[in-house]
């Protein structure tokens, strides 16, 4: 079982209907115990960092999400979600996440007037670790953002980019944790395909 | 590399698609969930639902409208019309909406804006302005409100730079002057607009050509087109005006 984990923010039901749509058993968990029970973890979200970290911490989600991980249990967040994964975001303040995946969260800075802020629509992805979650997605294929702030880091972890004026970090990898900035469930059957690729994982 | 969006709109009413006939493949082309469908395997972007319910239920009848749809499509969906207060923007996204369009309600009262972003995030609060070009030489346009019936008198860039910094997470910009006219979007607009937010701009109303796509995305600086009649009636297909589009230059997704 797949649980996606609610802490009272943002709009889960697109992930849900997408992995009951690729037939995955699934669970929407607000609770520290409810986690114990699914073998695979999203964390999704729409808003902001601060208002998010606040409410896992509050709900005891946070210790949940860590004793999971340790067990070896597949984790993805997805947008906010994969943001929060990171050490720490400059999103209207200064906040510390789940530190699970070295990197920051800094706003978009545009290029140019070209480049919108937030980054929204569909742009392509330079795939840099094809397995597991880029299993037959193909080189340039094309995903959804919608986002204000992105990814930086300087380890080995970055799974994908795409141009925003500058080779954006967006999606991240280690051992059994991965994040996405894109929207999967939004992405048509290419992210169909990316969230049948991670529910497929052991 | 990022790319311009094409965007269908569907006029819902009471739970069905008004205008839609002459669908190849479709069986009922009253249906949302199936014309959305339709529209996901031509490549649209993004789906704008716009809800011209008058009745009471309204707002029940489209949020099972949104649930079914975002039960089979999985591209981004975004519903306006008749939203009124944080309780409607909660249930039309708790529905499986991505982005609800708030228009008349923002109007009375623009704080809306500001409420709808902190609970919910920007990037759920689309603002929708209807503008008209001010008549005898007077420069500027005016937002107006029931579809272009009641002059507000605020001025459309101001209004649009106000709800940008207000926290909207995009402009959805119909001109009704060219609405419906099919002579092209009105690029004055779209491109005073775009060129003094930071935010997206969708251009709306007036599409009749592949040109007219063109010049909203190019001279227009929208960063979305969004066209409706066009579409339901197969005077083009989406895959046709990105193929043009593709050919001239301008990154779509295709």
């Amino acid at each position: 079982m797949i649980g996606i984990i609610d802490y009272g923010m943002g709009n889960l039901r697109s992930v849900e209907k997408a992995l009951q749509f690729l037939s995955f058993e699934v669970k929407v968990i607000k609770t520290p115990e409810e986690a114990q029970w699914c073998e695979k973890l999203i964390l999704p979200g729409v808003g902001a960092f601060g208002d998010a970290i606040a409410a896992i911490r509050e709900a005891g989600l946070d210790n949940a999400i860590y004793e999971a991980v340790g067990r070896g249990v597949p984790f993805l967040g997805i947008c906010l979600g994969m943001q929060l994964m990171f050490d720490l975001s400059q999103e209207n303040g200064l906040f510390e996440g789940l530190k699970l995946l070295p990197g920051r969260i800094v706003r978009i800075k545009a290029a140019s007037h070209e480049y919108k802020i937030p980054h929204m629509g569909w742009n392509s992805l330079d795939i840099l670790k094809q397995a597991p979650l880029f299993d037959n997605v193909p080189q340039g294929a094309y995903v959804y953002f919608d986002h204000a702030y992105h990814l930086k880091t300087n380890e080995d972890i970055v799974s994908a980019c795409s141009e925003y004026g500058i080779a954006m970090q967006v999606a991240a990898q280690r051992g059994n944790l991965y994040g996405l900035q894109f929207h999967p469930e939004k992405s048509g059957e290419i992210g169909l395909r990316i969230l049948a690729n991670f529910g497929g994982l052991s | 590399m990022h790319t311009k969006r094409i965007i269908p709109c569907l006029d819902v009413n009471n739970g069905r698609v008004v205008k839609g006939v002459n669908f190849v493949n479709i069986r009922d082309a009253g249906d949302p969930v199936e014309i959305a469908a339709f529209y996901n395997k031509e490549m649209a972007d993004e789906l704008v639902f716009l809800d011209i319910t008058a009745s009471y239920d309204a707002r029940k009848i489209m949020a099972d409208v949104v649930s079914r749809t975002a039960d089979q499509v999985f591209i981004p969906l975004t519903v306006g019309g008749g939203i009124r207060t944080i309780e409607d923007f909660r249930m039309i996204l708790k529905a499986g909406a991505d982005k609800v369009s708030i228009n008349s309600a923002a109007l009375a009262n623009p704080t809306f804006i500001d409420d709808a972003a902190s609970r919910f995030g920007s990037s759920t609060v689309v603002v929708a302005i209807d503008a008209k070009r001010r008549v005898n030489h007077v420069p500027g346009y005016d937002v107006y409100l029931n579809g272009g019936r009641v002059n507000t008198g605020k001025d459309a860039l101001e209004w649009a730079v106000e709800a940008s910094r207000r926290g909207a997470g995009e402009l959805l910009v119909t001109c009704m002057d060219t609405d419906g006219v099919k002579q092209g979007y009105d690029i004055e607009l779209t491109s005073q607009i775009a060129s003094s937010v930071e935010i997206p701009v969708i251009a709306s109303g007036g599409a009749g050509a592949f040109e007219h796509f063109h010049d909203a995305l190019t001279t227009g600086k929208a960063d979305a087109a969004l066209a409706a009649s066009l579409f339901h009636y197969r005077d083009m297909s989406i895959k046709d005006v990105k193929q043009y589009l593709k050919e001239r230059g301008v990154a779509v997704r295709l």
